[in-house]
């Protein structure tokens, strides 16, 4: 960065002359520096993980969860300043609210990233603010069923003028990544945080464009991802924490929530023995190949 | 002194004559719903071992015009309680996206929703006592069933001033006139709750709901029923009241065909 010290770093929401904002800029520093996070946007539901490095022995194992529920189908999880991320959260929840409060019905994930990357870029305008020191991931479950309008009584006409539109194909899985900058994307794999890279690298070899990875295999690989991208800070101790939401007729039943303890652990089991596997072709290659990699 | 706040501050009527009221402002104090608009008739719940039954006919009426037929008036809140409703169905309906909002709410902490039916009828009176008190009641008379913090079976009413009665069976509306007596001559009060089964208790609010019908104008023949216990709640909503006899109504005047 050349141009720092040139004093355009100086005020959030002013451009450098080659059309930088570098207080943005520093945002995502802070969030290169946070726990990897990861989603998944599976064919059945999306999965969400962070890598939560353990910064004292005195914390509390499985307490002080990064992963956070909105409203019933939404997960969010965030790399970078975490009361950065509890804020966003919070910010997401009112969206939610307000939502339901408009229209009676759940918020679909779309519109809530939509809502939330409004929120974020607002930040970027105004010199008395800073921006999010934190890049999110949004996962949700759009329902594909037929929901019911908040608090009716009662059902329409079954058929004819009013009634349902027999066939009529709804919901799905929904995966948004909302960078400091405001900027959002949908995706099929999301990453994000220290690991960021592998972890990028990892997802792309799943092939998630064509839609066959199931919701079950997608949990092993998250985990398996974070311990990859764990790697690179083997010297400090980490806890995985994952979150899943799935279809209707899934585990969760289209809610947000945490992945039970026996399938958590039974995908860290999955992810170390890969890891070891990798470790051993490593070694079989010799000293002068790795060098190379 | 004048003693009606109206005249402070105008001229005097002995002085300068009648003064001209048409400027005075005259409506009174705000008021906001002082009557319901579509109504649901009675709820009945008994409590038995092990869980609490609740059951309400589907029907909402506009007046006397029975209105709308599929009315679902047992309302669950999360898989701990269950709510009944009787009165005002748009207060029904907005009480029960309040008690939607408080479920969403709760299941952001780690231990997902803990409030019993116990915090939930406590939080519901509040509402209605605050209401009221606003001159802005809600108008609804409701049971609310599930377990207390003990693990005990829990029921208890609600009412629009924020009354609140507990029994080991209640009923709302008309039932509190007609279901209460054949609920306490079913279950006296010397049998305790232990004795009674749970198919006891729901042939008992299908007999109430029966007898209801018969007499009360406001009701159907079409009903809901829930039954909460450990496992769970179970809720039927679609149930049609079966083995009715109308042969007492031949010897009613008005029913059948007598013309004088």
């Amino acid at each position: 960065m050349t141009s720092i010290g040139t004093g355009y770093d100086l005020s959030n929401s002013v451009f450098s002359p080659d059309g930088r904002n570098f207080q943005v800029e520093y945002a995502v520093k802070a969030v290169e520096n946070g726990g990897t996070a990861i989603g998944i946007r599976c064919k059945d539901g999306v999965v969400l993980a962070v890598e939560k490095i353990i910064t004292s022995k005195l914390l509390k194992p499985g307490a002080n969860k990064r992963i956070a529920t909105v409203d019933r189908h939404v997960g969010i999880v965030s790399a970078g300043l975490v009361p950065d991320g509890r804020h966003f959260v919070s910010r997401a929840r009112d969206e939610a609210s307000s939502w339901r409060g408009v229209y009676k019905g759940p918020i679909p994930t779309s519109a809530l990233a939509n809502r939330l990357g409004g929120y974020v870029q607002a930040y970027t305008l105004y010199s008395s603010v800073r921006p999010f020191g934190v890049t999110s991931i949004v996962g949700g479950w759009d329902s594909e069923a037929d929901l019911a309008v908040d608090g009716q009584v009662g059902t329409g006409p079954k058929s004819g003028s009013g009634g349902k539109v027999e066939g009529a194909q709804a919901g799905g899985p929904g995966l948004y990544m909302i960078e400091p900058s405001g900027l959002y994307w949908g995706y099929y794999g999301a990453a994000t945080g220290k690991g960021r890279q592998a972890a990028k690298a990892e997802l792309e070899k799943l092939d998630l464009t064509s839609g066959n990875l199931s919701l079950a295999d997608g949990v092993k690989e998250a985990a398996r991802i974070i311990y990859v991208a764990h790697e690179d800070s083997k010297d400090k101790e980490f806890e995985l924490e994952m979150s899943w939401i799935s279809s209707i007729d899934g585990p969760t039943k289209g809610r947000h929530e945490e992945v039970p303890k026996d399938i958590r652990e039974e995908a860290e089991k999955f992810a170390r023995r890969a890891l070891e596997g990798e470790d051993e072709d490593e070694e079989d290659k010799g000293p002068g190949e790795q060098m190379e990699e | 002194m004048n003693h009606f706040p109206e005249a402070w501050g105008r001229p005097r009527d002995d002085v300068y004559g009648a003064y001209n009221s048409s400027y005075l402002q005259t409506n009174g104090p705000k008021a906001h719903t002082s009557s319901p608009a579509v109504t649901g008739t009675s709820v009945v719940g008994v409590k038995f071992n092990g869980g609490v039954a609740l059951a309400t006919d589907n029907l909402a009426s506009y007046g006397s015009l029975a209105r709308f037929t599929d009315v679902k008036r047992l309302r669950s809140f999360g898989d701990k309680a269950v709510v009944g409703f009787g009165g005002d169905v748009s207060d029904m309906q907005y009480i029960d996206r309040l008690l939607e909002s408080i479920d969403i709410r709760e299941n952001y902490s780690t231990h997902g929703n803990m409030l019993n039916a116990k915090n939930l009828h406590t939080y519901l009176a509040k509402v209605f006592y605050k209401r009221r008190s606003e001159f802005n009641p809600l108008w609804n008379h409701v049971l609310v069933a599930g377990f207390d913090g003990e693990g005990e079976p829990f029921l208890s009413s609600a009412d629009l001033l924020g009354t609140t009665f507990s029994a080991p069976h209640l009923a709302t509306g008309f039932g509190a006139h007609l279901a209460v007596p054949i609920l306490r001559r079913v279950f006296p009060d010397e049998k305790p709750i232990e004795e009674i089964s749970r198919d006891q208790a729901v042939a008992a609010l299908k007999e109430c709901l029966k007898v209801l019908f018969y007499r009360d104008a406001r009701s159907l023949d079409k009903y809901s029923i829930a039954v909460i216990t450990k496992e769970g709640i179970d809720l039927k909503e679609d149930e049609q009241l079966e083995g009715q006899s109308w042969a007492f109504a031949e010897r009613i005047k008005g029913y059948g065909a007598q013309t004088n």
